[in-house]
């Protein structure tokens, strides 16, 4: 059944892909690092940012043409000091608020952040009153109703 | 008096809900709604200077094009959704509204003049990014692109994707409209 709906899932994912929107298919040469530091830093980096190409994957793991230039950028940003926060700029500057997989927060990404909060104190109060106008509705019975727990 | 309220609650989340999937269901209508909007837009042009497609020892950029409206359109001969732009933008270079640059993407230089020769060149000039790195400073992601700068060297307009004569019409001719109007 799982593996039923994950190909459903699949299929859907193609279907939705535009096949006219295109990238270039050259081959990537592999990124080297200096140290299990910086490894470690850029992989973090990659994985909270988006592939603007392909959109459901994180830049650590695409292999669009555009996602690996993307990487190069980033890999080459660190070298040159940029901290993280002026690397994610850089991107967002270019490429907007899309690319970032944790938004800033913003006025306009303030329902984003917020909102299911908002969300969770309404239910709360909701329920709070509900109980508490049930258990005014009913003080007696509850104080004493024969049962023994 | 509250007992009113909760009664109705259920009914006012399942509205709530069927508006959402309602407007979910009309934005995914616009076949072109997985195109990122550009932070480009209203700012200056990133500057370039790139070589030339067909004379690679000339360098041509952003200063050259100072002055008067052009049209930037991003493709590569590795890009099916070019091959489909190609006879849309043929005729809209063809009415000479504005100068069409070509920004030749991660090609190779001998593929990009054999595309050419095979589907003729409507571009004034073509210019010539192989590595990618001026692409990432313009936002580009993908092939085709196309932007709108203006005689100030501010970017106008963008469409991301195949433009079509519905596109050109609806959008690019009024954007230029536009530009003509302020001028």
């Amino acid at each position: 059944m799982k593996a039923w709906i994950l190909a459903l899932l699949m299929a859907c994912c193609a279907v939705a892909t535009p096949p006219v929107f295109a990238q270039a298919g050259q081959a990537e040469a592999p990124l080297t690092f200096t140290d299990t530091a910086e490894e470690a830093r850029f992989h973090a980096l990659v994985a909270e940012l988006r592939c603007v190409m392909c959109q459901n994957q994180s830049l650590a793991d695409s292999n669009a043409l555009i996602a690996r230039d993307l990487r190069r950028e980033v890999l080459e940003l660190m070298r040159q000091g940029r901290s993280d926060a002026q690397i994610k700029d850089f991107l967002v500057e270019r490429y907007g608020q899309f690319v970032l997989y944790r938004p800033q927060v913003r006025t306009s990404t303030w329902l984003l952040w917020f909102g299911p909060l908002v969300v969770l104190l309404a239910g709360g109060v909701l329920v709070a009153r509900i109980v508490r106008q049930k258990a005014a509705a009913a003080p007696a019975r509850d104080a004493d109703d024969g049962q023994e727990w | 008096m509250m007992k009113q309220a909760t009664r109705w609650l259920p009914l006012a989340v399942v509205a709530v809900l069927g508006v959402l999937l309602a407007v979910g269901v009309w934005m995914s209508r616009n076949p072109n709604r997985e195109a990122l909007p550009s932070p480009l837009i209203g700012k200056p042009a990133p500057e370039f200077h790139l070589p030339v497609l067909h004379e690679p020892e000339r360098q041509f950029g952003t200063r050259d094009l100072r002055g008067a409206p052009y049209l930037l359109n991003v493709w590569g001969s590795w890009c099916p959704g070019c091959r489909d732009e190609h006879p849309v933008l043929t005729r809209f270079a063809e009415t000479r509204r504005v100068r069409v640059v070509g920004f030749n993407w991660k090609d190779e230089q001998a593929d990009a003049m054999a595309w050419l020769e095979q589907f003729g060149n409507p571009y004034w000039v073509i210019v010539r990014d192989y590595d990618g790195q001026v692409a990432i400073n313009w936002g580009i992601y993908g092939a085709p692109e196309t932007f709108l700068v203006d005689g100030k060297g501010i970017v106008r307009w963008k469409f991301v994707g195949p433009l079509t004569d519905e596109v050109v019409q609806s959008q690019l001719l009024p954007a230029l409209a536009q530009l003509d109007a302020t001028k």
